[in-house]
């Protein structure tokens, strides 16, 4: 005779209780995407429905109080605030996680990583706020108004860099020790190593960078609202104060009404489209890279 | 030899160094500025007083206070949720069934979410529809959505670091999964859970853009959680761009934020490189 | 007393005590990787109180046989099992059969020897409360039982609260034959219990397994051919066919060992001899 008694059937329902409970998390947490593209689209079906995706492009201007919703100006400032700080901060932070792998001592690459991080544990705000009191200033001597494209870039590029700069050291990390060793015994040289080697092989981490920091810089509201001016108007230099969407929903919708409020959810809905995109490429580039 | 090469490797050289002087300048740049400015002139009473003539003179206490109710409320709902979440994803589903997969991928895409977008939904969503109007509880749900996925990947990563060998011979054993759970799991996945726990309170302690039209501008000391309050971060971001005389106080609060985060992130890296022997990178 | 001489005459003898009664049986049981099967068909049977040795070459599924055994293959992600095992009749990867159960009644001991991270007597006590021994009494008096059983009692009796992963390697093997013990199974699935040891607490855990013998049905995955002669009553090989493991040829040990018919099992078994 058995000594134990098997109450299994208490132990599975014990086990089934907790996997509905479990189960009604993952759901919940699952479907807060869901609830917010719901919630942006269908605050923003309203002014769809009375004027129309075109005009939002074909509008005289921005004039939310006179029903004229041309969103493009926010749409090229977004753009170039975007690209302009990708391509800054996308070549420093590679060349700061190749640094620290095969230029700086154990000890110095251990610091300088602590001190990225610092970096991209510094909130928006205060970046912002360190933008308009001290780089504003800067830009205002050389080309006034100093509240610029230019400023939003430089402050874009320094929030956005922790963020290619870690991703691409671990990328780095992974490449295989063995790539490292095969090169050394071929004599190549250290710069030929990182080109030929190194970053082909760590390919795929970095676009993932690349892709995280461009979702990172097009999402960004507070130092680029605080640094750029807001003047509705796409720039033609880079000195010229320009608007982008997120500093435009961030500044009109504590008092916007009816259809502009409808129309600042358009904009937000953009911006969701133009993520998800990043999301879908990023998974497109991973799943490559696992079967290469 | 030829020069070539030598030369290259010159040039990459200059380049690799060239970037990290001017990226350290530049973090120095930022960082001693609000070091000597800001806590060059904080003293005790700045963080205990209320503040006057709009935030030009006096202190942050009833700020600190509305601050710190959000995230209460941001981390007593979210860390039921994430747990839950993040079991259910590393212990109970794996990669292919569709379930596990489709909340594994509506978290990446929840992770990208502009903060901007949070704002946009959470007043939709949580002032609007249901009716919470701006205030702390609007607010405190906005950042819990937020920072979700945050808390869900470092608990996974906890869950990750405990070895296969114990899920395996607990059912070899014939454990219940609860208990497997609780005597096995929960113990060694507490420093991933502590992890996302640190840094989740450091993202919403940074948050602005998801605030500013969820949980209000108001200043004074909030009277219930229905009141609104107005974080540490908006009230840089108010003094600094609608106050003109603000940017002393600016820069006090500006550092006692930032000294709160680094506080926040250098425990947070301690914890996992002492117990999860390795870094979660947020990306 | 556990450390015996374990020579050919005591392997010899014990082959004609056993008494060959099935009490495990599997039926053309199937076991797919990714839709890549990992061994095919096998039919083994496997007597109650017996050991039966599993050799063969790495990577055949011996160690995945083993696992369908207990239905610990139900926890292998992108695997699908096909075919029955019979275990006292019933198969038992029927949907509706208890796994808990099942569980309880055949034990497992896994190449690494894994304690959980609690202290020693706590990885006695958890189990059994799992299992219904609410009585703090009975499950201290099993826990001396069993330690006392793998030879252990005198060396940790002073420090049952020590934590499990301070005892040796050898040690920690043997708490978990007692871990499994406790839950007084029938079956011992043994997954290479000595390799991961140094050749002493190997010897130690050998000796033990023999002493089990009788009391248990122990089915035994070994790559150490020598240790198979030396305790098994029934040995099987398994060997790859179209890259997936296939039973070759199954019978007593002496049998296998020493007068085989089959090409293979011979080759196999001098190649590794020699």
């Amino acid at each position: 005779m058995p000594l134990l008694k098997t109450n299994s059937s208490s132990l599975w329902q014990s086990d089934k209780l907790l996997a509905v409970t479990l189960k009604s998390c993952g759901v919940a947490t699952g479907l807060i995407v869901f609830l917010i593209i719901g919630f942006l689209i269908a605050e923003a079906i309203p002014v769809l429905k009375t004027t129309g995706i075109s005009r939002f492009f074909t509008d005289p201007g921005w004039y939310p109080s006179s029903n004229q919703f041309n969103l493009t100006p926010m749409l090229w400032g977004s753009l170039y605030a975007m690209v302009g700080s990708v391509l800054l901060a996308t070549p420093l932070g590679i060349f700061s996680a190749v640094f620290c792998h095969y230029y700086a001592p154990p000890l110095v690459a251990k610091i300088y990583r602590m001190f990225i991080q610092l970096l991209s544990g510094i909130p928006s705000v205060v970046y912002g706020f360190w933008g308009l009191v001290v780089l504003v200033p800067k830009i205002n001597e050389i080309a006034p108004p100093g509240t610029s494209l230019l400023a939003g870039i430089l402050i874009l590029a320094i929030m956005i860099l922790p963020t290619i700069m870690l991703t691409a050291d671990a990328s780095l990390s992974n490449v295989p020790a063995q790539y490292l060793r095969g090169a050394a015994a071929l004599g190549l040289s250290r710069s030929a190593t990182i080109r030929g080697v190194v970053f082909p092989a760590a390919r795929s981490g970095l676009f993932t960078g690349v892709i995280l920091e461009t979702g990172r810089a097009i999402g960004e509201t507070m130092a680029i609202l605080m640094v750029c001016g807001n003047i509705v108007k796409t720039p033609t230099s880079l000195f010229e104060p320009m608007r982008t969407l997120t500093a435009n929903i961030a500044l009109e919708m504590a008092y916007a009404m009816g259809n502009h409020r409808s129309a600042l959810f358009v904009s937000g809905v953009v911006l969701m489209l133009f993520i998800i995109s990043l999301v879908v490429i990023a998974e497109i580039i991973s799943s490559k890279a696992v079967y290469e | 030899m030829n020069k070539k090469p030598q030369l290259q490797d010159r040039f990459l050289t200059l380049l690799v160094y060239g970037s990290v002087i001017s990226v350290s300048w530049v973090l120095f740049l930022v960082l001693f500025d609000i070091c000597v400015t800001g806590g060059g002139s904080l003293n005790l009473e700045f963080l205990f007083s209320e503040p006057t003539s709009a935030g030009r003179t006096g202190g942050i206490a009833p700020i600190l206070m509305s601050t710190l109710f959000i995230l209460l409320i941001t981390m007593m709902v979210s860390l039921p949720l994430g747990l839950g979440s993040a079991i259910l994803l590393s212990e109970f589903s794996s990669e292919e069934k569709l379930f596990g997969r489709l909340v594994r991928r509506s978290l990446d895409v929840l992770a990208g979410v502009p903060s901007i977008c949070f704002g946009l939904f959470g007043n939709a969503f949580f002032c609007k529809r249901l009716g919470l109007g701006f205030s702390i509880l609007s607010g405190g749900l906005t950042l819990a959505c937020m920072v979700l996925p945050i808390l869900i990947r470092s608990t996974e990563e906890g869950f990750r670091s405990v070895p296969k060998e114990y899920r395996l011979s607990a059912a070899a054993l014939g454990l219940s999964r609860i208990s497997t759970l609780w005597h096995l799991l929960l113990p060694a996945a507490i420093p991933g859970f502590l992890v996302g726990f640190v840094l989740g309170v450091g993202r919403a302690l940074a948050e602005t853009a998801a605030l500013i039209f969820t949980s209000g501008y108001v200043d004074r000391f909030p009277r219930s959680l229905m009141d609104s309050g107005r974080a540490l971060s908006i009230h840089i971001y108010d003094l600094s761009m609608n106050i003109s005389g603000g940017d002393e106080n600016a820069y006090r609060s500006a550092f006692v934020l930032v000294v709160l985060l680094l506080v926040i992130n250098f425990s947070a890296s301690w914890v996992s490189e002492r117990w999860l022997k390795r870094k979660i990178v947020l990306s | 007393m556990i450390e015996k001489d374990f020579n050919t005459q005591a392997f010899e003898s014990r082959s004609q005590c056993c008494d060959p009664q099935t009490q495990i049986e599997t039926r053309d049981l199937t076991l797919s990787y990714k839709g890549k099967p990992a061994f095919k068909n096998i039919n083994l049977t496997i007597n109650r109180g017996c050991i039966t040795a599993v050799v063969g070459p790495s990577g055949c599924g011996k160690t995945s046989f083993l696992n369908c055994l207990n239905r610990l293959s139900d926890l292998m992600p992108h695997c699908e099992v096909s075919g029955e095992v019979l275990f006292d009749s019933k198969n038992i990867h029927e949907k509706k059969y208890d796994v808990g159960l099942l569980r309880r009644r055949v034990g497992m001991i896994f190449q690494k020897p894994n304690p959980f991270p609690l202290s020693i007597k706590k990885n006695l006590l958890f189990p059994l409360k799992e299992h219904g021994v609410r009585d703090p009494k009975e499950a201290e008096a099993i826990m001396e039982q069993v330690l006392m059983h793998v030879g252990l009692w005198n060396e940790v009796k002073d420090r049952l609260d020590a934590a499990a992963l301070s005892l040796s390697g050898g040690q920690q093997q043997r708490l978990c034959i007692a871990r499994a013990l406790a839950l007084k199974p029938e079956v011992l699935l043994m997954d290479e219990p000595c390799s991961a040891l140094d050749p002493i607490s190997g010897s130690k855990v050998e000796g033990l397994i023999t002493q089990l013998q009788g009391a248990y049905t122990i089915v035994i995955v070994t790559h150490n051919l020598a240790q198979a002669k030396r305790i098994a009553n029934f040995a099987a090989l398994f060997w790859f066919q179209e890259e997936a493991g296939v039973l070759v040829e199954q019978g007593t040990a002496l049998q296998i060992f020493d007068s085989s018919k089959n090409e293979i099992t011979r080759a196999y078994i001098q190649g590794v001899r020699g």
